[in-house]
């Protein structure tokens, strides 16, 4: 383990020539902690707002288009150009907001880097070469080939696009599995080097990170087609098109929301055994006990350690749900010092809310499920599926939030520490690239939910270039 | 031994990045100057279209590759170079959306704001990898502990400035041959005569900058110790002298493909010159960040090794496949027909 602090603290003495005026050496990297720590968080949330329509409707897509060249049927053929031209519009920004996830392991978390290239860095590389590659590549051959290629192979890049864009996920999400749940590994040479690649690719937690978050995404893009539809159908505008669509997207999505139950409990379970203390956060538990009910409601008291209010048990069920036995022994936060604990209110609302709208969104996926063949005269349900539209994209960002925000104060669990795997930079010249951040993403979200927003309200259009109508 | 291949890997794959999106840089940046009416910025936006994503992942893959198997000079290299690094990124995000947002709504002004991007967005990364390239071949002011003492100014120095221009005109050159190889009828002809002006300008800037690299940097004398590698400069001078004659004779694709093996191999030859530092240290040799000092373990190379040598190729061929389908000429009829950008 690195002996960071008191590597940071020795090395502060020797500072560099600065030309400007700095604080001491230490405050400027604590600085640069903070600024590196909010800016990889806005990052990766602003990020995180296109990749899973990207995950999702990628095979939404596929589908229609694979039912248009089953059927020749315009309608698909609408449907696929129509939600095809929404998932580019998504695509555009989610791609390039990418490369500034990897960038920064770089230039803000160097320390990191050096530490864990070894094995975290083999996994962006294999991402990039088994599956962004092909994503990208495949895209523009979609998007350019619908004169250039036969009906059949058009499709089958669709699929392409669609498989390898999640398989770009898997990879992605087995690096961070690695920070959650670190395997396979030796430290060695004053870093964790790889011992058994298999064990990182294969292990439990990776594959069950993997299942719950290409879950919520799928779910997320099945809410869009759903709620896309009905605001068409509503208004009378395509309605056999979108009735088509509303059905494929109506099975999909409650398919996929019981799917996301069953492994999203999976996924709390096996950090009884890999994360204790983020489970124990999660719920706010801070006894180490057996017997352990879980409290519908409870508020976190930080400084006295322990919930200021708690009410309305059900007897066993966190240990049941732990250790499928309502006796079972459930660790507390108090097990592990207070400056191992990761804040434990906002993982706790985060997870409370996750599942709670989680739950919600189930119940309304059996609705449109339920009515998914008279639709068109389900007028609440066509009121309210466009407003869901969002929530599956906050649910997904609240996971996330329990995922990192809960691995603190661990940059990988157990074995680094955050703060230990900071750059040596000026904070200046972070403040100044998180503000710009700020200011380019701020401008670039705005433009492509406008864009969204519009092109989903146009519905289909005639097959020219919107420029070129006036010509 | 696996580092030294490794080094390799990661000097073709920067070598190939620059060949493959040099061009669509390039065009971005001659926007404004070959582009007369709103029809030729459409064929020239279109005839990059298929291909601009695609290239850009050889970026993601080059870092992707540094980071794998050299993790320490991923670190030293990307925090020392914090902020160059970040503005190439921010170009990088404008322009990408630039090219999905600009025909998206019906407004001359809207139209403006992205072009300006594009231009914005493909001129800054041509410069920038270019003064970075160069600074790492003549060595930064990095200490032991892969701290940068300078900032951006310490790296805009005459051979980083010279290394900008050089990046920039042969990449200006190379998108010009590759309008000239997609366009059809007056503006072909235009891009083609714009592309023998740029030949020259490319000349003068890359004498210059191979002279003073002779004066900023070891790389000559290190090609001399071994002498087989004067192979790629001389390559690289073929490339550059053949591109224009080729295109006199009506071979546009031969041209742009020239004007390609000129920028790889020139690439190449920094990075045999320059091996076996990654980020070479002028303060302190002894801080310069190697191959042999900031490689991967024994079993991750070699695994990364079967990953690269087993999908790479593949990569390759599906890649060329595109240039092959989507490489015919683009017209005003036929971008307003689309698909289209």
């Amino acid at each position: 383990m690195p002996q960071g602090t008191a590597k940071l603290t020795k090395k502060s003495q020797n500072a560099k020539p600065i030309t400007r005026a700095p604080p001491s050496r230490k405050e400027s990297i604590v600085d640069a902690l903070i600024l590196s720590r909010l800016q990889f968080a806005v990052t990766t949330y602003f990020h995180f707002l296109f990749v899973p329509l990207t995950l999702g409707l990628s095979f939404l897509v596929a589908i229609f288009e694979t039912a248009y060249v089953r059927s020749r049927d315009e309608d698909w053929r609408k449907a696929t150009k129509f939600f095809g031209k929404l998932f580019l519009i998504n695509f555009a920004v989610g791609v390039v907001t990418g490369i500034t996830l990897e960038f920064q392991f770089g230039t803000n978390w160097a320390n990191y880097a050096k530490y864990v290239g070894d094995i975290f860095g083999s996994l962006l590389a294999v991402e990039a070469t088994v599956a962004f590659f092909l994503e990208s590549t495949f895209i523009a051959v979609w998007f350019f080939g619908w004169k250039k290629l036969t009906p059949k192979f058009h499709c089958v890049t669709i699929w392409i696009v669609a498989i390898s864009s999640n398989i770009s996920a898997f990879w992605i999400l087995v690096a961070n599995a690695w920070m959650q749940h670190p395997t396979g590994y030796v430290l060695r040479n004053g870093r964790a080097e790889l011992s058994n690649f298999v064990d990182v690719v294969t292990q439990k937690f990776a594959i069950l990170e993997f299942v719950h978050t290409v879950g919520g995404a799928w779910i997320l893009g099945g809410f869009f087609v759903l709620g896309v539809s009905a605001w068409h159908i509503a208004r009378k505008s395509h309605v056999s098109v979108f009735t088509k669509t509303f059905r494929v997207a109506a099975v999909w999505t409650l398919v996929f929301c019981v799917f996301e139950m069953f492994q999203g409990h999976l996924n709390a379970e096996i950090l009884g055994s890999t994360q204790p203390t983020k489970l124990a956060a999660m719920e706010s538990h801070w006894e180490t006990s057996g017997d352990v009910p879980m409290y519908l409601l409870a508020w976190p008291d930080e400084q006295n350690e322990k919930n200021a209010f708690q009410a309305l048990p059900i007897p066993g069920l966190m240990s049941f749900l732990v250790h499928y036995n309502p006796h079972g022994q459930v660790a507390g936060l108090k097990d592990v010092p207070r400056q191992d604990r990761p804040p434990v209110l906002p993982v706790y609302l985060s997870f409370r809310a996750m599942v709670g709208l989680g739950i919600l969104l189930f119940w309304i996926a059996v609705w449109a499920f339920w009515k998914r063949d008279s639709i068109e005269k389900q007028t609440k349900l066509l009121k309210i599926l466009p407003w869901m539209i969002p929530l599956p994209y906050l649910v997904n960002q609240l996971g996330w939030t329990v995922a990192e925000l809960g691995r603190q104060p661990w940059i990988v669990y157990g074995l680094m520490r955050t703060e230990q795997g900071v750059s040596k930079i000026d904070a200046i010249q972070v403040a100044t690239s998180l503000g710009a951040f700020f200011l380019v993403y701020a401008l670039l979200g705005s433009v492509d939910f406008y864009l969204l927003w519009t092109y989903a309200r146009k519905g289909p259009l005639p097959e020219s270039h919107p420029t070129s109508t006036k010509a | 031994m696996l580092e030294t291949i490794w080094f390799a890997i990661w000097g073709v794959a920067w070598a190939v990045y620059f060949l493959l999106d040099g061009f669509d840089l390039g065009l971005g940046t001659l926007f404004p100057f070959i582009a007369k009416t709103e029809s030729d910025k459409r064929i020239m936006v279109n005839a990059m279209g298929p291909f601009w994503d695609g290239n850009e992942v050889w970026l993601i893959t080059a870092g992707g590759v540094t980071f794998a198997a050299f993790p320490t000079a991923y670190a030293v290299m990307f925090s020392s170079l914090y902020t160059p690094l970040m503005l190439l990124l921010f170009a990088l995000i404008l322009r990408g959306v630039a090219f999905e947002f600009r025909g998206k709504v019906d407004s001359a002004a809207w139209r403006k704001l992205w072009d300006c991007c594009l231009v914005f967005g493909s001129f800054l990364p041509a410069f920038l990898l270019g003064v970075a390239f160069a600074n790492l071949f003549a060595g930064i002011p990095v200490d032991q502990d892969g701290v940068l003492h300078g900032n951006l100014l310490t790296l805009l120095n005459p051979y980083g400035l010279a290394g900008g221009v050089f990046f920039v005109t042969a990449f200006i050159h190379h998108g010009a041959l590759w309008l000239a190889v997609k366009s059809e009828g007056e503006l072909r002809e235009r891009a083609r005569k714009l592309a023998f002006k740029l030949w020259f300008v490319a000349l003068v800037a890359a004498v210059a900058f191979l002279a003073l690299t002779w004066i900023y940097t070891p790389l000559w004398q290190n090609l001399f110790t071994r002498p087989v590698f004067l192979a790629l400069p001389a390559l690289a001078v073929l490339g550059l002298v053949a591109s224009p004659i080729l295109s006199r004779l009506g071979k546009a694709w031969w041209a742009w493909g020239s004007s390609g093996l000129f920028i790889a191999m020139a690439t190449l030859f920094g990075v045999a010159g320059v091996f076996p530092n990654i980020v070479g240290s002028s303060l302190d040799p002894a801080a310069s960040v190697t191959a042999f000092n900031s490689a991967s373990s024994t079993l991750t190379l070699e695994i990364m090794l079967g990953v690269v040598l087993a999908f790479l190729p593949v990569v390759i061929a599906y890649q060329a496949w595109v240039y092959v389908k989507f490489g015919g000429t683009i017209n005003q009829e036929s971008v307003d027909e689309g698909p289209s950008y």
